[in-house]
């Protein structure tokens, strides 16, 4: 078997967590009570089996013709009773804990969603999606294993050991004398031996994952290195990194390979030593054979739980830490919940207004000091600036992914936060530079914002975003699937589709934010007079790198470094001969 | 597994001493029941203490004996699979690293990557746990069979019987379970899918408060993944308990018929003790081979996949001078009358369109540039553009017509020596872990100020300068702790670094803001007059200067020459430039 290799990594609040684990289970407690109690009665039926088998043997040694069958009968069908209950038992118990702790994985991960959806924009800005995938996909999964298999194994443990030895004290006080040379040398050995692989097993496991990401990081950046020759270094790199990996690999395996053969050891040796003092009492008609016989049998299963014990007990913590991981992700502060009295944001007009706007990501880090521009319904504004001047930003603050530190930033006269979230965010159309399709058909894609939108409408905005042709040449057509990674279409598709989502969608209020970067030329051009249909009568607020296409903005402010440098229009930008005109004459160069 | 054999058999001898030790072990594991019948039924009734007590003492002796011949043997295991996974990750990595983009694009990176990492570590586990187990489970059932038939056939019969109905149990259980699990994984994805597409989407979702329609989208797959992983899991937990139940039965049934033989005098009452022995170890030989299979099972799957790629043909061989194509046009690069196909199908493989209605990427591509002149390449998404360029560094072959290079055929030249005539920058071309100096220099002979003048004509001086340690600033991996306009800039230095004979931009200023880009232009203009530079864009801005630009469009050449002959000749061209410009 492989060794189990979880490592140990300390939980920083044990009780804690462990009373929120508890709470999850709360709902299961009779359940888990009962479960506990079969669990017991189970281990003690199979404690039995040895007891009887002893009696039955007893019986049965006394030799040619003298067998009592009646005994021998007796004991033999009460074992056979014994185990086949405690077999029984053994998979109702498991079938049981299975579906305890695989409902409370199905809970856990309901509740790591519900937050998610809670939670601010700004945290899924700061934390990488992998990380919070792993959350559910493999900290859930080990709470939910350990749950299913650790609670019974060690109560199975504990009962096995303690009856075991109650059993054999009873059978022989004196042979039981041989279990103070094997349980310390068990104890010992297995204490020991979790000090020694446990640093090399994670010593083990970083070896590999820097590896992988060698692996990972090298093979993505194939063409490069190949266009430069640069095999050879990496060949180099990568030989270190196997090298370490598998020497690693083997210093771990040096000591974890006296595991399986050590516990077989101790259980050989227990035989022998019962052997040669059972042997010693026999002939001295202190014992029976058949009380050899389940003295036998019971010290077999002695070594085992020990060592599962200590297994366990680093499952547990490994269990410990993911749930830790897994709260720690459900405490995250959620988005302000909307101030009471909150009022729906109604027959929209479009007035937006930006007053003395200060705002950073981090604290202490301001990246709009004191913006303020003034949005009239239907007007069309354009956000333009060098990368990294704070563009998408403005549109943060516009929608309230996150709020301003300072000032405000108003919609028909009042504060946005006086609204309601998701009637803010309804007043708003968008299509964003980062397109984004689920797996679904490309109908459902189309009408995601539209509850009951009917396929006539669908193809009506698909043939505004010219995609149409596109989705029909698709072998299923509209109910084509198409997935997140988007393989089978492009990243100009996939905006087009966005697009047209957007055009499904009746707002007063549009944010393109460099909505057309990934559409060719020529598809630009005929979904202009589209664009301009959808632009139509709303107010929108446009982030462009080509200038071209936001010159006839009604007010075009000019980012730099966070802070609007300029405003105006094309004409008085150009006159002005400042930051835009420079910006706008640097495409000609 | 036949190729696996290969990579093990160079350590043989290793191997088997390991084998020899294993037997050995389980051998006089055999043993101590065996001396625990004979000192039950013989010794002990003789009441001599001594004798008793040496035969106690053979039987510990075993038992440490066979402790310590076992853990070497397993060591032995595991440094041969040590060294085996080794030299297999080692080949797998090199040959992953030289295959051709075209051999790339059909396995897929997320798949090479699996292969180098999960794969190899299933092959070094089994390579381990088959020298751990494979030997001792064999032995301990065959051997604790037979061993029991010597002591007592009637009893032995139980086991002989028992065994083989246990192992089929067992393994039609773990086979069952294979799939389920499989369905489990797939249910796992689909969560992780839903996630993703709500994290990723995450403003899309808030900004169309689809909240709820995502919630009851993700409560569906939750409750799918919670069923079938309730079903595969007990089904997975069925072995445990019935093995137990199997052994428990057999014990009964040994005592039992024991019982009987004793009564009609055929076998000692030792016997049975020692047969209770024996039954655990037969059960532990069972389990053994058990996990064996399952590993194998996995194993087998692994080495597939990583001899599949192992074993993949050499492509794009260097072909000797004479076989090269040869051409009398006059020109530094030339581009003769070239087709190209990704979605190529080997021969013989089916496919709904014939060959003549498959799209291809390129239709016969012709052009030549003089050695430092320039040209440009514009067009739609799809259009061919980087395929021209892959096909001039010869990650792919053309399938009709050649290219050649300084009047050489490409496929003539030795790949690393074409290659060094290049600098280059790729979409979504990469950094690479290590500071930002060796990011430029990447291996080659540069000096400091070759690296400075790169930095600066590249503009990638000035975001450098703003660091404490400048150049020595660390990359993280894949260059995700810079800015796209700071990876761009930093990846033209890079080819500006190495002085190139022949330099390709592709798209490699799409971040880049256009005054930053035009100062880039100018500068390798200005600097690098030498070079022959091609360039594809967007922008037209960024190509309208080159001596002469090539306009894509699904494969075809729709218009050539400068920006001014094209703004007349060229429709399209004219309405790129129209868009772009904003002259309506």
């Amino acid at each position: 078997m492989a060794p189990r290799q979880t490592v140990r990594v300390k939980p920083k609040d044990t009780k804690g967590t462990l009373r929120r684990i508890l709470s999850y289970l709360g709902g299961f407690k009779y359940l888990i009570a009962i479960i506990l109690m079969l669990c017991i009665v189970s281990n003690l039926l199979s404690l039995m089996g040895p007891s009887m088998a002893g009696k039955a043997i007893n019986a049965a040694s006394a030799g040619k013709g003298k067998v009592d069958f009646g005994e021998v009968k007796y004991y033999t069908v009460r074992m056979l009773i014994f185990y086949l209950t405690s077999s029984f038992l053994t998979i109702v118990i498991s079938n049981l804990m299975i579906f305890v702790s695989l409902n409370v994985a199905k809970k856990m991960r309901n509740d790591v969603f519900e937050k998610l959806m809670l939670l601010p924009v700004g945290f899924f800005d700061k934390n990488a999606t992998g990380d919070i995938i792993s959350r559910v996909s493999y900290d859930i999964d080990v709470v939910s294993q350990s749950l299913a298999s650790d609670l019974v194994a060690i109560l199975t443990s504990m009962v096995t050991v303690v009856g075991s030895l109650t059993m054999m004290i009873r059978i022989s006080p004196l042979l039981s004398l041989v279990e103070l040379i094997t349980i310390p040398l068990a104890v010992l050995y297995t204490t020991k031996m979790r000090k020694i692989t446990q640093p090399r097993y994670s010593k083990r496991s970083k070896a590999y994952g820097d590896m992988n990401g060698y692996v990972e990081e090298m093979f993505t950046g194939q063409k490069t290195i190949i266009a430069y020759s640069y095999e050879d270094k990496v060949s180099e790199g990568f030989d270190e990194k196997n090298k370490d990996s598998a020497d690693r690999y083997y210093d771990a395996e040096f000591y974890g390979a006296t595991m399986g053969p050590t516990v077989n050891g101790l259980n050989n040796l227990g035989l022998g030593l019962i052997g040669m003092f059972g042997a010693v009492l026999y002939s001295l008609k202190m014992i029976s054979l058949g009380q050899i016989s389940s003295f036998v049998l019971y010290s077999r299963k002695f070594s085992g739980p020990i060592n599962e014990i200590a297994n366990v007990t680093n499952e547990i913590y490994s269990a410990l830490s993911a749930a830790e991981r897994v709260f720690k992700l459900l405490d995250e502060t959620e988005e302000v919940k909307d101030t009471t009295g909150a009022k729906e944001l109604n027959d929209i007009k479009g007035n937006v207004e930006l007053k003395h706007v200060a705002f950073g990501y981090d604290e202490g880090r301001t990246i709009i000091h004191d913006l303020s521009f003034k949005a009239d319904a239907g007007k069309l504004i354009a956000i333009v600036g060098p990368t990294g001047a704070g563009k998408t930003t403005i549109i943060n603050l516009l929608m309230r992914f996150y709020d301003v530190d300072k000032g405000s930033v108003c919609v028909d006269g009042p504060d946005i936060r006086d609204y309601t979230r998701k009637s803010l965010r309804k007043a708003y159309a968008m299509v964003l530079q980062d397109t984004w399709v689920f797996n679904g058909t490309i109908f459902d894609n189309i009408a995601y914002g539209k509850e009951g939108a009917t396929m006539d409408e669908v193809v009506k905005a698909a043939k505004a975003a010219h995609i149409h042709s596109f989705i029909m040449q698709l072998p299923k057509g509209y109910n084509t699937i198409i997935g997140e990674d988007g393989g089978n279409i492009s990243k100009g598709q996939k905006q087009l589709l966005t697009i047209a989502r957007a055009m499904l969608y009746d707002s007063k209020m549009l944010i393109l934010d460099e909505a057309t970067s990934n559409v060719d030329t020529s598809t630009e051009r005929a979904i202009q007079s589209a664009m301009r249909e959808l632009m139509k009568d709303k107010t929108c607020f446009v982030i462009a790198h080509r200038l071209s296409t936001i010159k006839n903005a009604d007010l075009i402010l000019v980012l730099k470094d966070g802070d609007v440098c300029e405003q105006g229009t094309h004409e008085s930008l150009m006159k002005a001969g400042g930051f835009y005109y420079k910006l706008y004459h640097a495409q000609y160069e | 597994m036949r190729e696996l054999g290969k990579y093990v058999k160079k350590y043989t001898g290793r191997i088997s001493l390991g084998v020899f030790l294993k037997l050995l072990a389980a051998g006089a594991e055999l043993l101590i029941p065996y001396v625990l019948e004979h000192l039950i039924d013989n010794v002990a009734p003789k009441e001599n203490i001594a004798e008793i007590v040496l035969y106690g003492f053979i039987m510990v002796v075993l038992a440490f004996a066979v402790r310590e011949t076992n853990v070497r043997a397993n060591r032995m295991g595991a440094s041969v699979s040590k060294d085996c996974t080794y030299e297999i990750r080692r080949d797998l990595f090199e040959k992953s690293m030289s295959l051709s983009g075209k051999q790339t694009d059909e396995v897929g990176l997320p798949s090479l990557i699996s292969r180098m990492t999960s794969d190899s570590y299933n092959i070094q586990n089994f390579l381990r746990a088959a020298q751990a187990m494979g030997i001792r489970a064999p032995m301990l059932l065959l051997g604790g069979i037979i061993v029991t038939f010597t002591m007592d056939t009637g009893l032995a019969l139980i086991l002989a019987i028992m065994a083989p109905v246990l192992i089929a149990l067992v393994v039609f259980v773990s086979f069952k379970g294979i799939p389920l699990y499989k369905k489990v994984q797939s249910k796992v994805d689909d969560i992780v899918r839903v996630m993703r597409e709500n994290i990723t989407g995450i403003r899309v979702v808030k900004a169309l408060s689809k909240e709820d329609y995502e919630r009851n989208r993700y409560r569906r797959v939750n409750d799918d993944l919670t069923k079938t992983d309730i079903f595969a899991s007990i089904v997975m937990s069925l072995p445990g308990p019935l093995m137990q139940l199997f052994l428990n039965g057999g014990l009964t049934l040994v005592v039992y018929v024991g019982a009987i033989r004793v009564n009609a005098g055929v076998t000692k009452p030792g016997v049975i003790l020692a047969f209770l022995t024996y039954f655990n170890m037969v059960l532990m030989g069972v389990m053994g081979l058990n996990r064996i299979f399952m590993m194998m099972s996995r194993a087998n799957a692994s080495a597939g996949r990583i001899f599949s790629i192992i074993n993949l043909p050499e492509d794009l061989v260097t072909i000797p001078e004479s076989e090269g194509a040869k051409t009398d046009r006059q020109g530094y690069i030339i581009f003769d009358h070239v087709d190209y196909s990704y979605n190529k199908h080997e021969e013989g493989e089916k496919d709904e369109l014939s060959g003549e209605d498959r799209q291809k990427t390129l239709y016969d591509i012709d052009f030549e540039i003089k050695k430092g002149g320039s040209l440009g390449i514009i067009g739609a998404t799809g259009a061919g553009k980087t395929t021209i360029f892959n096909l001039l560094m010869r990650f792919y072959d053309a399938d009709k017509g050649h290219v050649f290079v300084d009047g050489k055929d490409v496929r003539t030249f030795d790949k690393k020596k074409l290659h060094s005539m290049f600098g280059s920058v790729f979409q979504n071309d990469v950094l690479l872990t290590g500071n930002i100096k060796d990011n430029i220099v990447f291996g080659r002979e540069a000096d400091d100020e070759t690296v400075m003048n790169a930095a600066e004509d590249a503009r990638a001086s000035v975001f450098i300068g703003k660091y404490d340690d400048n150049f020595d600033h660390e990359v993280t991996k894949l260059g995700s702790n810079l800015s796209g306009g700071q990876k761009q800039r930093v990846m033209i230095s890079r080819a500006l670094a190495g002085d190139p004979d022949i330099l390709l931009l592709d798209d490699s200023s799409s971040a880049l803001d256009y005054k930053t880009d035009s100062e880039v232009r100018k500068a390798i203009r200005e600097k690098h007059a030498g070079t022959t530079l091609l360039v594809v864009a967007q922008r037209i801005s960024s190509i309208m200067s080159l001596d002469e630009i090539l306009v894509l469009d699904e494969g075809h050449v729709i218009g050539r020459g400068t920006h001014e002959e094209l703004l007349k000749t060229c429709k399209e061209y004219k309405e790129i430039y129209e868009t772009q410009m904003g002259d309506e």
